[in-house]
This record gives structure tokens, C-alpha cells and sequence, in this order.
């Protein structure tokens, strides 16, 4: 996927992350102080007007690392703060990169895993983003000798398994980690995002080939 | 379960909206353009700069707490959102302090986040800073997880400690030491008895029947020793003076500032049958109350409690906080 690809995905990627506000919303109250959804939609609606027609980049990586840039100064809050650094910390891995390709995907997904676990000092199994972040990560690194366009749905399977998971994890970190064992049962609405961002790559992808 | 319900005009404004009526009622303070934040318009650039913010919706928290002897400069996030790194630096940049800055704001993962990205950016600019993060709430976690317990209303006797340290004490350190005690010093516990909701959600962020409360509940509806039901304002009282005295080591002879705070929507008289009890049992402690504060300091939208905040004074302290301060919120 080139550049301009990635551009054009990445834009139904910010339109549908912004559709996705109340169902985040509704996930964030169970366990979370009800703003994530908002944040998400803060950020992405900013992302989305950035990558109008007149946007341009020189490569793949300076497209994620722009959404970075913008997601960290508009959205607030602990996820602005997170898929700021996701995407900032991912895209200096795979700078210059002309192709977003499955092994482009994966080393992005690693580099950000590894920035975002030390910027909020979570792991795996704590309930965050991270538990959905790790699977994909390791997914497309397994499945990097593919073409983008076949292992992005296998990296999603991956990632949506991971937010499955953190309905049995007790919160450890963030607004959600006082609920204690009354976090059980739900699942951890970051990692919701998570999957989703991976998710409409996907339908976008999908999408294209249908036409 | 009934719907929220406020007279607002565009819900998703309510943090700039809110913030222009701020600055119109501070004329001390001169806002950042297209920002929500301000700085004081007095600041001496060669004191050490305290810097404060977090979320909107604890009004008159942070903004109500900058001015003279209390904080330089805030920045406002969105409602219960940390505003972002680029916002904070540019609050700090806009005052060009030559004394470095001193970060002091509650202890929740985005602020924390936020900050310390801000902290970075700035060190790259060659701004050095240190960072207090309040953590004053003695129900959210046990003393062996300091680093754990939430920020609350107890931020105002920090604020106003490091504060008068930065107008006083010309030394970088010994500002932070200063507020660094302040902060040792100060124990809260609330109660809560209602939910908010965030402005644009349209159902509340949490439940509590109408026989319960919630003591411990924190200010964005986090939980505190779990769901009890209702019962006499000075049995609830009681419980939570009884964990600050045990969290401050109150005995006979010390001296308190004590701060009983509306969570949002209680009603005066809650809160002084609450204060009345709050300060009978210090009396009956022997601990005596140097100062004492009711009404709202650091709310939660419409939630429905109070909080009760002691500021367990020593010779240096009692100084700091008797120096003047002016600010929308506080003047003494």
C-alpha cells in the first residue's frame, strides 16, 4: 500500500472512529469516567480534517506520524496521550517507508507497543489498549511475508481476541483501576479503540476490493 | 432512572464556554489565545513558576486557585480530560520563567501523561521542571501505595502552599520541599450521595440508588469503599474524619486548616451540619482548627456529596498559608 493509499485509509479510518463515539461512550461508563469516547472523537474529527485533499507526505511513515502529532494536541486526556505516542513512537520506526506493508505494520504496531508500555507504565493483563495493541503486534510480525491487504484481517482477528480477554481482567491502571473486581466482566474500552483502528483498516482494505 | 439534566447552550463548548466566563471574573489573569489558558498577568519571570491544571468540570478547580501566592498559570483540558502536552507547554513557555517550573496537579493517568510529555518538550527547551502530583485522597488506596491515591479537593492547601513558598523562597528547592510537606500534610476523604454526567453524554456516569451512598467515591465517579446505605450526616462524618486523623497521625495539641467541599450539588446546609460534625470531632480530639473553609473549592459537575480536607499545620506551613493570596476562588 502506498502512500497515497495509506492517506486515503487512514481518512476512513478517522471517519469512522469519530462514528464510533457513543458506543465507546457507553463502555466507558461501565468502567472509565465517560469520556473516552469524546476524546477519541475529538481527536479523530481533527485527524480526519487533516487528511483532507490538500494534505500530502513524503512516505508512509511521516502519514502515521502526523496523525500522531495531531492526536497527542487535540485529543487530552490519557488516550490522547496513548494513541498520540502509539502512532508518533510507531511511524519513527518505519520512517521513510514508501509501502505500508504487513512488516511495516508490524514493526509500527511494536515500536508503539513498547513506547506506550513506558509512557503509562502498564503491561499486558493490566486492562488497557495494550492488551489489544500486543496480539496484533505479534500477529503481523508472524504474518509479515504476506501482502498487507491478506494479513490485515488475521492481525484484527488478533486484536479483537485481545479486547475478548480483558472482560476477565481486573483494572490495574488508570480511572478504571480503583473499580477493582468490579471491572470484571467489561471489556476495556482503549482496547475497543484499539481493535477498531486496526478493524477499518480492514473494512477499508475490504472495501476497495469489492470495487 | 432520570436523565441529566443542565441549561447549557452547545454541550460539546461547555469547557471553552465555561472558561470565558472564568476570565471575565479574573481580570488578574490574561488568557492564551485560542486556548483554555491563562497565566497571571503580575508574574515575575525570575520566581520559580507553579503551574497547575487538569480537566474542566471541578470549578473553581484549577483555574479559581491562580494568582498572587497561589499558582502562575493553568491549562484546561476538556471535561475530565487532561488537556494535551502542546497546551501545557505553551502555558509554561508563555510565562518564560528563568526559575524553572514546578508542576503541581492531581495524580490520574492522563494528567500524569500529559505532564510529563509537556515536561519533556519543555527540558528540550531547556525549562527545567519538577513534578508534584496531588495525592491527597486517603480512601483510594492504602499508605503503601502512595502513588496510587487520587487527587482532590486537598489540591487548594498544596496550591496554596507551594504558592507562597514560590512569592518567599528564591531557591528552586526549596520551593518544591516546601510544597513537597504541604502535601504530606494534607488528607481528604469524600462522600458521595448522587452521580454527575459529563455534558455530553446523556446518561449519567454512574448509579447510586436512593437509599445509598458512596464514601471514598472519587471526583469522576471512581469508586470508594463500595456502596452503603444511607445514613446520619455525622455517622458519615465521622467515618471520614476518623481516616484522616489516623492518615495525619492527629493527636492532641496539633492544628488543622479543614476544608469541607461541595461536590456539586449538595446544599449549604449539608454541608454545615457536615462541618459542625467535622469539627466536634476534632474538638473532642483536642486538635484545634486554625481555619476553616465550606462550600465549593473542587467540584464534580452535579454530583451530590462533600469532601472534608485537613491541612495539618507546623510553624512553616501556618506561615505560608497565612501570606496573602488573590485569586477567583481564594483571598486572604
Amino acid at each position: 500500500m502506498n502512500t497515497q493509499e495509506t492517506i486515503e485509509m487512514m481518512r476512513s479510518v478517522a471517519h469512522a472512529m469519530v462514528q464510533s463515539e457513543p458506543m465507546l461512550t457507553k463502555f466507558d461508563q461501565a468502567i472509565g469516567d465517560g469520556d473516552h469516547g469524546l476524546g477519541i472523537e475529538r481527536g479523530f474529527s481533527n485527524v480526519e480534517a487533516m487528511l483532507d485533499e490538500s494534505f500530502s507526505a513524503a512516505d508512509v511513515g511521516q502519514v502515521l506520524q502526523k496523525i500522531g502529532t495531531k492526536l497527542l494536541s487535540t485529543m487530552g486526556g490519557a488516550s490522547g496521550a496513548i494513541f498520540g505516542t502509539l502512532f508518533r513512537a510507531g511511524a519513527k520506526s518505519i520512517a521513510g517507508a514508501p509501502q505500508l506493508t504487513t512488516e511495516a505494520l508490524a514493526q509500527f504496531l511494536t515500536a508503539g507497543l513498547t513506547a506506550v508500555c513506558q509512557r503509562g507504565g502498564a503491561s499486558e493483563g493490566d486492562k488497557t489498549m495494550i492488551d489489544a495493541l500486543a496480539p496484533a503486534a505479534r500477529k503481523a510480525a508472524e504474518l509479515a511475508e504476506l501482502e498487507f491487504e491478506q494479513a490485515i484481517a488475521q492481525v484484527v482477528e488478533a486484536a479483537e481476541q485481545g479486547v475478548e480477554q480483558t472482560k476477565e481482567m481486573v483494572a490495574t491502571t488508570g480511572k478504571a483501576k480503583t473499580l477493582g473486581e468490579r471491572s470484571l466482566g467489561h471489556p476495556d474500552p482503549g482496547a475497543i479503540s484499539m481493535s477498531l483502528i486496526l478493524k477499518f483498516m480492514a473494512e477499508h482494505v475490504d472495501a476497495k476490493v469489492a470495487v | 432512572m432520570s436523565k441529566p439534566k443542565k441549561l447549557l447552550n452547545d454541550p460539546g463548548e461547555v469547557a471553552r464556554e465555561q472558561f470565558e466566563g472564568f476570565m471575565l471574573a479574573a481580570p488578574h489573569l490574561e488568557a492564551l489565545p485560542g486556548m483554555t489558558a491563562a497565566i497571571r498577568k503580575d508574574f515575575r519571570p525570575d520566581k520559580v513558576a507553579v503551574v497547575t491544571g487538569g480537566g474542566a468540570g471541578h470549578e473553581p478547580m484549577y483555574g479559581g486557585y491562580v494568582g498572587e501566592g497561589l499558582a502562575d498559570a493553568v491549562s484546561v483540558g476538556d471535561v475530565f480530560a487532561a488537556p494535551s502536552p502542546d497546551v501545557i507547554v505553551e502555558t509554561c513557555s508563555a510565562l518564560s520563567p528563568q526559575n524553572g517550573v514546578l508542576f503541581v496537579y492531581g495524580n490520574y493517568a492522563g494528567d500524569n501523561m500529559n505532564y510529563d510529555i509537556a515536561a519533556e518538550l519543555l527540558e528540550d527547551e531547556g525549562i527545567p521542571s519538577h513534578t508534584i502530583r496531588i495525592n491527597d485522597d486517603v480512601i483510594s488506596a492504602p499508605p503503601s501505595l502512595l502513588e496510587e491515591r487520587r487527587g482532590i479537593a486537598g489540591a487548594l492547601y498544596v496550591l496554596k502552599a507551594a504558592g507562597a513558598a514560590a512569592e518567599t523562597y528564591s531557591e528552586f528547592d526549596e520551593v518544591v520541599a516546601a510544597a513537597e510537606k504541604a502535601l504530606k500534610h494534607t488528607a481528604s476523604a469524600g462522600v458521595a450521595i448522587a452521580p454527575c454526567a459529563i455534558p455530553r453524554n446523556d446518561s449519567f456516569n454512574f448509579e447510586i440508588a436512593a437509599d445509598e451512598i458512596e464514601i471514598g467515591m472519587g471526583l469522576h465517579g471512581e469508586p470508594g469503599v463500595g456502596k452503603s446505605k444511607i445514613s446520619s450526616s455525622d455517622q458519615v462524618v465521622d467515618q471520614i474524619m476518623e481516616a484522616l486523623a489516623e492518615d495525619l497521625s492527629l493527636k492532641a495539641g496539633d492544628e488543622v486548616c479543614m476544608l469541607v467541599n461541595n461536590l456539586g450539588a449538595s446544599t449549604q446546609m449539608e454541608l454545615l451540619i457536615a462541618n459542625r460534625a467535622a469539627n466536634l470531632y476534632l474538638q473532642q480530639l483536642g486538635v484545634s482548627v486554625y481555619d476553616n473553609l465550606v462550600g465549593n473549592y473542587c467540584t464534580s459537575l452535579e454530583m451530590s456529596g462533600f469532601s472534608i480536607s485537613l491541612f495539618k499545620l507546623d510553624e512553616q506551613l501556618k506561615a505560608l498559608y497565612d501570606q496573602p493570596c488573590q485569586s477567583f476562588a481564594l483571598r486572604r
